[in-house]
């Protein structure tokens, strides 16, 4: 530290010496607590199932087979194209894509908003946007599930304002799990879009507005150009958890149809105690997201150019 | 959960389980809502003796956290009857000697020895009871001693059922509806039982094991997969719903507590099991969770409602009650398969 700036050096090469070893603590943390159960979860895609949950250590690829292949309910037809997880998995992929839909259509205009208020009422609306995530996920989603119920105060206000005659079947619906995901991720779109609008100089807006473009055209190809960045990375933020997310289904969904993480729960918790199954599961689960990152950062990389 | 919250509670686990393995300690694993936290108190104040309690929802669900290497954290658990043959057949239950107990001699005869822990040599009974469904009477007039509520309801009922999220009690349910053994290995009968449930599985609307009393008290659900005593507790807490002894036939269990291998503090596990033989202490959860206990003399103590209530107290034309039978692996594959194919 003795060196000081008066010398010359920039800020960053103050901590020249240092530098190498800042991101030490992120690399033991991520190396223990991420890649060590990550490479844990592939080793055990590949083992066999042994009988009542756990595993053998023998290499079998029977995981990914299940996964691929549907032999009979005895196991022993000649295979056939699995639809089943398939299925599990475009249900998954098309709830957390619903979420991620209705999460921009709100948070966009509710960041833009927050974005050009004055500044110290910003700070109160964004306080705002936090209040409800201040309680546990599981409470809000249960809170959810009582108010949606045939019989819970959604239902019976619309009944007595005489706006239903019979009460809307929310509860275990695919509807109600998407309404609990897009409910539990709003502020991950939000935060990210806000974050971008902040820094979009609005000049640019009454520019293009001198040279009479319509607003939909300022909208669509100046603003969310320049701001592309927070609408990728809050998408990002909210399919990705989404698409993993068991509380939604279970809860709100009854349990009825399995979404991935329901799936991967139930080999390991369940009544199915397929250990090597729910780690294969996991490992195409985690390479799909692999690859929407992968997208992303195309993305980001292009803008760079 | 975001893994920052994960972490923190895996964090939070560690040092309780590491608080857990000092003397005068001892850790249970407990089904939920079941045991009177009164009953834990009074075990402390007699003995000074900590108790820390964990609690599953399932059988399987216990079973796959102790061989996912929660084994050694706890001392107790409470499995029902298929599964102490079960884990005693993992080697995960420690062996209590002869005379270990001084209540030993309290156990009902008809409970020393059972099938599936012959001569009782790693548990204990701790309440027993039976499995099938309510409905709400409100919804729903008609018979109800039939397993048709479950597998092939009346319009009514149709798409307002909750059913338990126990592979082994469906599975046994649904093989007293068909008039078929349980564990078949037939295939005829293995492919109309896969049938049935992907046919009956449209007028579910639900699976939920701890769920099964609120959904039932709140009217999510007009019919239900549940306990007896579970059901029960909720017509008193205002659901007009009534426990149904089918003529197919319901089924029993037997929850009880076992001594599990490893267990970090041996001894308070066994003074545990001592504490609940005493009929007085093992009353207090018959009163609580309103099964049945296995243990002499209880009577003076039981709530004398007990007796008489309805969920207890099969009709005449009631079929027979039957334990959940415990299949071998190559039928248990195929029910895996079902079991899958019923929630895809």
């Amino acid at each position: 530290m003795a060196a000081g700036t008066g010398n010359g050096r920039t800020i960053s090469g103050t901590f020249a010496a240092v530098r190498g070893w800042l991101l030490l603590p992120s690399w033991l943390t991520i190396g223990f607590f991420l890649l060590i159960p990550v490479l844990l979860m592939l080793v055990y895609s590949f083992l066999t199932k042994e009988f009542r949950g756990g595993v053998i250590w023998e290499f079998s690829l029977s995981a990914y087979d299940q996964f691929l292949f549907d032999r009979g309910l005895f196991g022993d037809d000649p295979p056939r194209i699995e639809w089943t997880y398939i299925t599990i998995f475009g249900r998954s992929i098309a709830q957390a894509g619903g979420a991620t839909l209705f999460c921009l259509l709100i948070g966009f205009p509710t960041a833009f908003f927050i974005a050009t208020r004055s500044s110290h009422t910003k700070v109160i609306w964004l306080f705002l946007i936090t209040i409800p995530y201040w309680v546990n996920l599981l409470i809000r989603t249960v809170s959810m599930k009582f108010l949606i119920r045939d019989n819970g105060p959604l239902n019976e206000g619309l009944l007595w304002l005489g706006i239903l005659d019979d009460p809307v079947k929310l509860i275990n619906t695919n509807f109600a799990v998407q309404l609990g995901l897009f409910y539990s991720y709003l502020p991950f779109m939000v935060l990210p879009i806000y974050a971008s609008v902040e820094r979009y100089n609005f000049v640019l807006s009454e520019a293009a507005s001198d040279l009479y473009a319509p607003k939909w055209v300022i909208l669509r190809r100046i603003i969310i150009p320049a701001v592309s960045p927070g609408i990728i990375a809050g998408c990002i933020l909210v399919f990705v958890p989404s698409l993993g997310a068991f509380l939604a289904p279970d809860l709100l969904g009854g349990a009825k149809t399995f979404m991935i993480g329901s799936l991967i729960e139930e080999q390991f918790k369940g009544n199915a105690g397929n250990w090597p199954f729910g780690a294969a599961a996991s490992m195409i689960l985690l390479s799909l997201v692999l690859i929407v990152l992968t997208f992303y950062a195309r993305a980001q990389s292009r803008d760079q150019v | 959960m975001t893994p920052i919250k994960t972490l923190l509670a895996g964090t939070a686990m560690t040092l309780i389980a590491g608080g857990a393995a000092a003397d005068g300690q001892l850790s249970v694993y407990h089904w939920f809502e079941y045991i009177p936290q009164e009953l834990l108190e009074k075990f402390t104040a007699e003995t000074g003796i900590a108790v820390t309690m964990d609690t599953y929802d399932s059988n399987e669900g216990m079973l796959a956290s102790l061989k996912a290497g929660r084994l050694g954290s706890y001392d107790v658990a409470v499995p029902g009857d298929y599964m102490v043959e079960i884990m005693a057949g993992e080697g995960l239950l420690d062996t209590i000697a002869e005379g270990e107990l001084s209540n030993f001699g309290n156990i009902e005869a008809q409970w020393v020895d059972v099938a599936f822990d012959p001569g009782r040599q790693h548990s204990i009974p701790y309440q027993w009871g039976s499995t099938s469904f309510s409905v709400n009477r409100d919804v729903y007039s008609g018979d109800i001693a039939t397993t048709d509520i479950i597998f092939n309801p009346p319009a009514e009922l149709a798409g307002k059922i909750n059913v338990l999220d126990s592979q082994g009690e469906v599975m046994a349910l649904a093989s007293l509806h068909l008039g078929i053994p349980q564990c078949s290995n037939d295939r005829d009968q293995l492919r109309a039982l896969d049938a049935l449930l992907q046919e009956a599985k449209g007028n579910w609307a639900s699976f939920g094991s701890d769920i099964a009393k609120d959904v039932l008290v709140s009217g999510d659900a007009a019919a239900g997969m549940i306990y007896n005593g579970f059901s029960a507790k909720g017509r008193e807490e205002g659901a007009n719903i009534e426990y149904a002894f089918p003529r197919q036939g319901y089924v029993v269990w037997m929850d009880n507590v076992v001594l599990l291998k490893d267990a970090p503090n041996r001894d308070s596990a066994i003074a545990f099991m001592d504490f609940l033989l005493e009929p007085e202490n093992i009353a207090a959860v018959t009163n609580y969770a309103q099964y049945a206990a296995g243990v002499n003399g209880v009577g003076e103590f039981l709530d004398p409602a007990l007796a008489t209530m309805p969920e207890n107290n099969p009709g005449a034309d009631a079929g027979p009650g039957a334990f959940i039978a415990v299949c071998d692996e190559a039928t248990q594959r195929v029910y895996d398969q079902i079991w899958t194919r019923l929630r895809s």
